[in-house]
């Protein structure tokens, strides 16, 4: 069974939901807590989303130096996959594992509404479940969540493909477009290797249909599907 | 020695400032026309122990590079003062 390793932070408060959506998906989901030094032989680490550290600071800032960002920083190097949601994708942001930053919204506000994301990327370890090119509709619950990056980056993302998912852009038949002035409508990006990769939305909370909508388990059935058959050798 | 170090970090020019915006068009609702563009940061003090001046500046940068200022979005200013 495929170990996942739900990180826990201070301050962290998807960590259940998270865990719970992986267990749904068949995977072994235990918590591992931000003073551990090591992942306990997991497959997958995932980096759930909340305030960890009261985002104090810069949102992830504090929780990059974590005694298991280390820990998190060897088995990424080793191509282990790594997730990061919301506050997780902020986290790798900070800890230099995924490129950019996440900055405050356009208009301020916080947002916590489902938004409309086209997947185009599904060859990574947690989209592959999905076809390239599918809408799906996930929550989203961020302050900080408008993606920016220098021009260069960007480039180097559209010219790689490394686009994981996107805001489905103004103006889409039944979509409200971008929500937090992202720059290129980005809303998940993953790194050269294509093991790590960040999201804003949150697919947890859209994996069960006891809350309405199921559209985001595919992340969980395809971290589970993908460590199975070629996640061995990747443990750390 | 004892020094007090004032770090500034502003969000790179360039990038959209929302904060800054909102405090500017307050300030204009206010009747403070004369403003133009407002930037929001953050300033951060530092007291610490070194060597010399140019050693608390030298250990403050290195603050700042790793955790104070986020090198994708933020610049920043120190200035350095004897306690």
């Amino acid at each position: 069974m495929v170990r996942v390793a739900v990180v826990r932070f201070p301050g962290s408060n998807c960590d259940e939901d998270a865990l719970r959506a992986a267990a749904r998906a068949g995977a072994d989901a235990y918590y591992v807590w931000h003073r551990e030094a090591d992942l306990r032989g997991a497959d997958v680490a995932l980096l759930p989303g909340g305030f960890s550290y009261g985002d104090y600071l810069r949102s992830g800032a504090i929780a990059r130096f974590s005694p298991v960002m280390q820990a998190v920083q060897r088995h990424a190097a080793a191509g282990g996959p790594v997730l990061g949601i919301c506050n997780g994708f902020q986290i790798l942001c900070e800890a230099h594992l995924l490129p950019g930053a996440l900055m405050r919204n356009a208009n301020l506000s916080f947002l916590s509404k489902p938004v409309d994301c086209v997947v185009e990327r599904a060859d990574t370890p947690f989209t592959h479940a999905y076809a390239a090119g599918a809408r799906v509709r996930l929550p989203i619950a961020h302050g900080e969540g408008r993606y920016v990056a220098t021009d260069d980056v960007l480039r180097e993302l559209e010219a790689e493909g490394r686009v994981v998912l996107r805001y489905l852009p103004a103006g889409t038949p039944g979509a409200e477009g971008n929500p937090n002035g992202s720059l290129r409508d980005i809303a998940g990006v993953m790194n050269a290797a294509g093991n790590v990769v960040g999201i804003m939305p949150h697919p947890e909370r859209a994996a069960d249909p006891v809350t309405g909508s199921t559209d985001g388990a595919g992340f969980f059935t395809s971290l589970a599907a993908w460590a199975r058959t070629a996640g061995a050798g990747s443990r750390a | 020695m004892n020094f007090r170090v004032h770090v500034r970090v502003m969000p790179r020019s360039g990038l959209l400032d929302p904060q800054g915006q909102a405090v500017g068009h307050a300030l204009q609702a206010l009747g403070f026309h004369e403003t133009r563009t407002v930037r929001v940061g953050r300033a951060i003090d530092l007291d610490v122990t070194a060597d010399s001046r140019d050693q608390a500046e030298a250990r403050a940068r290195q603050m700042c590079d790793k955790l104070l200022a986020n090198p994708v979005t933020e610049d920043y200013l120190l200035e350095v003062e004897e306690d």
